[in-house]
């Protein structure tokens, strides 16, 4: 192992005293607590750690966080996931991982044959390549070469995934030297604050960094602002968790892993935030130059965290590469630490002297005005091709680590999901936190301020700000002291080819090359979200947290412009990738969106039934296969039935709003055509309800209680909409109105009896109300008692056979359904299934939302000018049914069709085209069934000027075919509705 | 998720509401007097500003009420429009 010797000084993170066993691609290895699986396998000696997305070339490990692009892990045995950044991946004892996208193993993989033909693999070849016949003939054989992880296959434990809501005045983000600070100030203000932090300790950048807090090591400055923050008893702290959405109105997302109790897997935290500090600290960007992505290619950053933090030297000898002063400290840990510093290359001709003076004093030579430019060696990195600037002299240094260093980005994703603005800084050659445009305060390295100093007191004044804006006096809070080197840069963006043909990586998981990015360029895909789009720059999991900036400066280099002016891409949450278990929590499936059931429900379901979601995510029968019963017997028989005997209905679902007040037929009037002030009392009547464009919005029929009181049925789709737009109608505009809507769907429960037999039937039931077709006539209710229960009988029809529909209150609904079940026997009661009564209805020509009511029909479209009141002043849609008669253009209107062959089934929105020419329809079949009534397919369609051609065949294109039909009048059944009457 | 300030209920989060839409003015008390071209206009055109825009939200999982409130389009920035009476717009 190669671990660094601290003598008698403690690790503050990583315990010695236990050694974990794991395993990575398949083999045994040990680590420490307190490691990552990123610094063990690198304390293992391990480099070569994976296969890249598209070449399949061999990648390590280049970061030390979240911003790792080169390798991802599966995990299994257990806790299943994939994608994991190697470097996120805390170690555990049995933890078991694998590298993706490689196989067998990144050692020898079999995919590494595509470095063989990777120049012919450009951006846009895949594309451009399998354009013919059909790209999605060859996308899952693509899709599988170039991938990522897998999806695990064990089965979802939903119970381990929580989520919850919390509110505060305070949201600090990052638990860094600038987020503390702000929490400390915040909290002693009083404000209820949250903390933050993604890493699975407190204090950022100080465990990489080695800083001196204080004059005392920075873990026990860290010890103390933990006792104080403890001590507000205001602040709460989340550790190994993370912000990962920034929404409007401060709506956070938060997701923490491994959160108390054990059983919680991960649980998502929904904040809502008077107040957000953004101290998310800085991600660095690599440099960019060809062959940057061998394994023992590292940021600088990353290579000092390992050091620093875990112990862990990730190298014996090392080249820096820089173009800014932060990584010259980077070079003096690593030295410290036991690393041979081989060279310090800085493209700036000019160094501060004090930097200089330090490098001299530690041994370390120093190449200014120098590039990197080339890593030599195959699996590893063997040495480095460095050019200066000036003359191009070549020299080769031998390594096996290079740490690169292009400056510091501030981590704007979240500043910018909350919309607030960025800049380009040229001083820092980064995009910073502009103006703000919610409640947000970026603080500390994400705002810029890269100097410990500097982030301290940025955290402290943003925690203040963000406590007196919440109403809170600010009370004063130290600063502790600190050294606050200067950060000075030369923003440098890609090191010239020199005309090599050698691969230069801007995204190192995408694969995306700096000739990939020329390409966009020349090929007219310049702009910064064309060009993400054309390379995949800046996707996939990393979503180019690393490589996003030095892609922006390229392409600004390229169009000879400032990378202000180009710009960022669009920052969209998640921040980082989010488990779906995680934004589900407590509510997987149905839980989310429960269904509503109807009291006879289990009925259904015992005999068979198979259950359909109906509009507002009720569930009703379909239909009820017997044993060897396909569905379209089963569907015959039940509509069968109901044409020869009788059937029963389950119509609990219809919606059905109780209408009470003085001004109950004012509202009737308003928002139905017809007319409804000589409604008899017991009577129903049939309504259309139009929206103000004139379309119809739904139908139903309404029933006239008493002179002030109304039972109004709608459609079971469309209830939900109509109860919305009679409160909003009521509330808003007529709230001078004295009339009142009770949604009552769920209060009644409603079984249907249809059929010839219907009347004989009911009169074994049991009831109390004269069925005599003289006393109770058709669209006219009756109170009374059906089945020893409370009910309200209507005589209406959607079968367009004798009817009577029972309501009963809900509780007795399973009650009376088995009652007329039982009584039944004697007639052959078949319960029938939606799918049944939609092939009632269509013989029958009514109307259903979503088949011929579909948005754009209007009441004469579909044969139903007759219920257009011409007596009222004003109803919704009046004023726009009028002008669009007025206008006269050609219609589509509601016909039959026959076709040609009796037994064709046309699919429903099958379009009729001239002549079944391939051009622009001229109607289409809005339902087609097997008709019982006339043993043969009917159809009903909307067609252009259809009345007019009746008797006519049309053309219908069935994907390649084109069916011929008789154009008839929309009804096939009983055409003068006496059966109904009966 | 917007924060939606209930008139009733007080603040309260943005998925217990249905949104209504933009509202310019109420609906015109006789149509009939209207040209086609402004009851056309009335119907379809609504407005979309980059900026202030008031809009009716329905309380639907909560205490059933409509109302009123200005939503600035770019910040989201909302502004009660209630008097705590009869919640008209003003």
């Amino acid at each position: 192992m190669s671990r660094v010797d601290r003598g008698s000084a403690p690790d503050a993170l990583i315990d010695r005293d236990s050694p974990l066993r794991f395993t990575f691609n398949g083999r045994t290895y040990t680590g420490y607590r307190g490691d990552t699986l990123a610094s063990a396998l690198l304390a293992n000696g391990i480099s070569l750690t994976g296969r890249s997305f598209k070449y399949h070339r061999p990648r390590g490990i280049q970061g030390a966080g979240y911003e790792e692009p080169a390798t991802l892990v599966q995990l299994s045995g257990g806790e299943d996931a994939t994608n994991w950044p190697v470097t996120r991946v805390p170690l555990s004892a049995g933890l078991a991982a694998s590298s993706v996208n490689c196989w067998p193993s990144p050692d020898f993989d079999v995919g590494a044959i595509a470095q063989v033909f990777s120049r012919l693999l450009p951006a846009g070849f895949y594309y451009k390549t399998f354009m013919w016949p059909n790209w999605h003939l060859f996308e899952p054989a693509i899709r599988r070469a170039a991938g990522l992880g897998r999806a695990p296959t064990s089965e979802p434990d939903h119970l381990r995934y929580e989520t919850r809501f919390h509110h505060c005045d305070v949201l600090v983000i990052g638990a860094g030297p600038a987020g503390l600070m702000a929490a400390l100030a915040a909290g002693r203000s009083g404000a209820r604050v949250l903390l933050v932090d993604d890493d699975t300790a407190i204090g950022g950048r100080l465990h990489a960094d080695g800083d001196l807090v204080d004059g005392r090591p920075a873990s026990d400055w860290l010890k103390d602002i933990a006792a104080a923050l403890e001590a507000t008893g205001t602040v709460r702290c989340l550790s190994d968790a993370t912000a990962w959405a920034h929404h409007e109105h401060n709506f956070v997302m938060v997701t923490e892993r491994g959160p108390c109790p054990a059983h919680v897997f991960q649980r998502t935290w929904r904040v809502r935030a008077r107040q957000v500090v953004i101290a998310t600290g800085a991600i660095e960007r690599p440099m960019v130059f060809a062959n940057n992505d061998r394994p023992g290619v590292m940021l600088a950053s990353a290579a000092c965290c390992y050091v620093n933090r875990y112990a862990v030297r990730p190298g014996k000898s090392t080249v820096v590469f820089t173009n800014n002063d932060s990584a010259w400290h980077a070079a003096f840990d690593l030295h410290a630490a036991g690393i041979a510093v081989r060279g310090l290359v800085d493209v700036r001709p000019q160094i501060p002297a004090s930097l200089l003076k330090r490098a001299s004093s530690a041994g370390i030579v120093v190449h200014t005005g120098a590039v990197v430019q080339e890593a030599l060696g195959g699996r590893h990195l063997r040495a480095v091709r460095i050019a200066s600037r000036g003359d191009g002299r070549k020299t080769t240094i031998d390594c096996d680590l290079l740490c690169t260093s292009g400056g510091w980005n501030p981590t704007v994703h979240l500043y910018s999901q909350s919309r607030g603005r960025l800049r380009y800084d040229p001083n820092l050659a980064a995009f910073v936190p502009g103006e703000a445009r919610q409640g947000t305060i970026p603080a500390g390295s994400a705002n810029g301020a890269f100097g410990l100093g500097s982030c301290l007191a940025e955290g402290r004044d943003a925690g203040h700000a963000a406590a007196e804006r919440c109403g809170f006096a600010p009370a004063a809070t130290d600063l502790p002291v600190v050294s606050d080197p200067a950060y000075r840069i030369e923003a440098y963006w890609g090191v010239e080819s020199f005309g090599s043909v050698k691969k230069a990586f801007v995204d190192i998981q995408n694969d995306v090359t700096v000739s990939d990015l020329e390409l966009a360029v020349r090929e007219g895909f310049g702009a910064v979200e064309h060009a993400k789009r054309y390379t995949t720059a800046g996707m996939g999991v990393d979503q180019g947290k690393t490589g996003n900036v030095n892609a922006i400066g390229l392409l600004a280099a390229l169009n000879g412009d400032d990378p202000g002016a180009v710009g960022t891409t669009t920052f969209r949450p998640p921040y980082v990738p989010v488990e779906f278990g995680a934004v589900a929590g407590h509510r997987p499936g149905s839980l989310l969106l429960p269904y509503r059931h109807t009291p006879m429900t289990r009925w259904h379901k015992e005999r068979g039934a198979v259950m359909y979601e109906a509009g507002a995510r009720w569930r009703r029968p379909g239909f009820y296969p017997r044993a060897g019963e396909t569905m379209e017997q089963a569907v015959t028989r039940e509509a069968a039935a109901v044409r020869n005997g009788l059937g029963i209905y389950d119509g609990s679902p219809l919606g059905k709003f109780d209408i009470r007040g003085p001004d109950a037929v004012k509202l009737l009037d308003f928002v139905y055509t017809n007319d409804w002030d000589d409604l008899g009392p017991d009577r129903g009547r049939y309504g259309i309800m139009l929206s103000d464009d004139g379309l119809i919005l739904d139908d139903g029929v309404t029933f006239k209680l008493a002179d002030d009181h109304y039972l109004m049925t709608t459609s079971t789709a469309n209830a939900d909409m109509v109860y919305r737009m009679l409160e909003g109608l009521l509330q808003t505009d007529r709230p001078d109105w004295r009339v009142a809507v009770t949604p009552v769907t769920e209060h009644w429960a409603n079984a249907t009896v249809c059929g010839p037999t219907a009347r004989e039937f009911m009169r074994t039931v049991g009831t109390d109300i004269d069925l005599d077709g003289d006393d109770f006539p058709f669209m006219s209710m009756r109170v009374g008692r059906v089945a020893n229960l409370p009910a309200r009988m209507f005589r209406v029809s959607y079968t367009g056979e004798l009817s009577f529909e029972i309501n009963v209150p809900a509780g007795g609904g399973l009650q009376l359904w088995e009652s007329l079940i039982e009584a039944g026997q004697a007639f052959s009661i078949t319960p029938i299934g939606s799918e049944a009564n939609h092939l009632l209805r269509v013989e029958k020509g009514f109307l259903s939302p979503g088949h011929e009511v579909d948005g754009t029909a209007d009441p004469y479209d579909l044969g139903l000018g007759w219920i257009v009141s011409g007596n009222k002043p004003d109803f919704i849609g009046k004023r726009a049914l009028e002008i669009r008669r007025a206008s006269g253009g050609p219609r589509r209107e509601l016909v039959g069709l026959l076709t040609a062959d009796p037994h064709e089934i046309v699919p429903e929105g099958s379009p009729i085209t001239p002549d079944g020419r391939k051009e622009a329809s001229e109607g289409f079949v809005s339902a087609c069934v097997m008709s019982v009534a006339r043993g043969r397919s009917v159809a009903l369609a909307l067609l252009r000027d259809g009345r007019a051609r009746i008797g006519q065949t049309v053309s219908i294109r069935v994907k390649k075919d084109v069916v011929r039909a008789a154009v008839t009048k929309p009804v096939f059944y009983d055409p003068a509705g006496e059966r109904l009457r009966s | 998720m917007l924060t939606i300030p209930c008139p009733w209920c007080g603040d309260r989060h943005e998925s217990e509401f249905f949104c209504g839409g933009a509202y310019e003015k109420a609906r015109p008390a006789r149509p009939e007097t209207l040209s086609d071209e402004a009851w056309v206009d009335y119907v379809t055109v609504s407005p979309n500003p980059a900026g202030p825009l008031v809009e009716r939200w329905w309380h639907q999982r909560g205490c059933g009420l409509w109302f009123f409130l200005e939503r600035d389009t770019l910040t989201h920035d909302i502004r009660p429009l209630f008097d705590g009476e009869d919640h008209e717009p003003r």
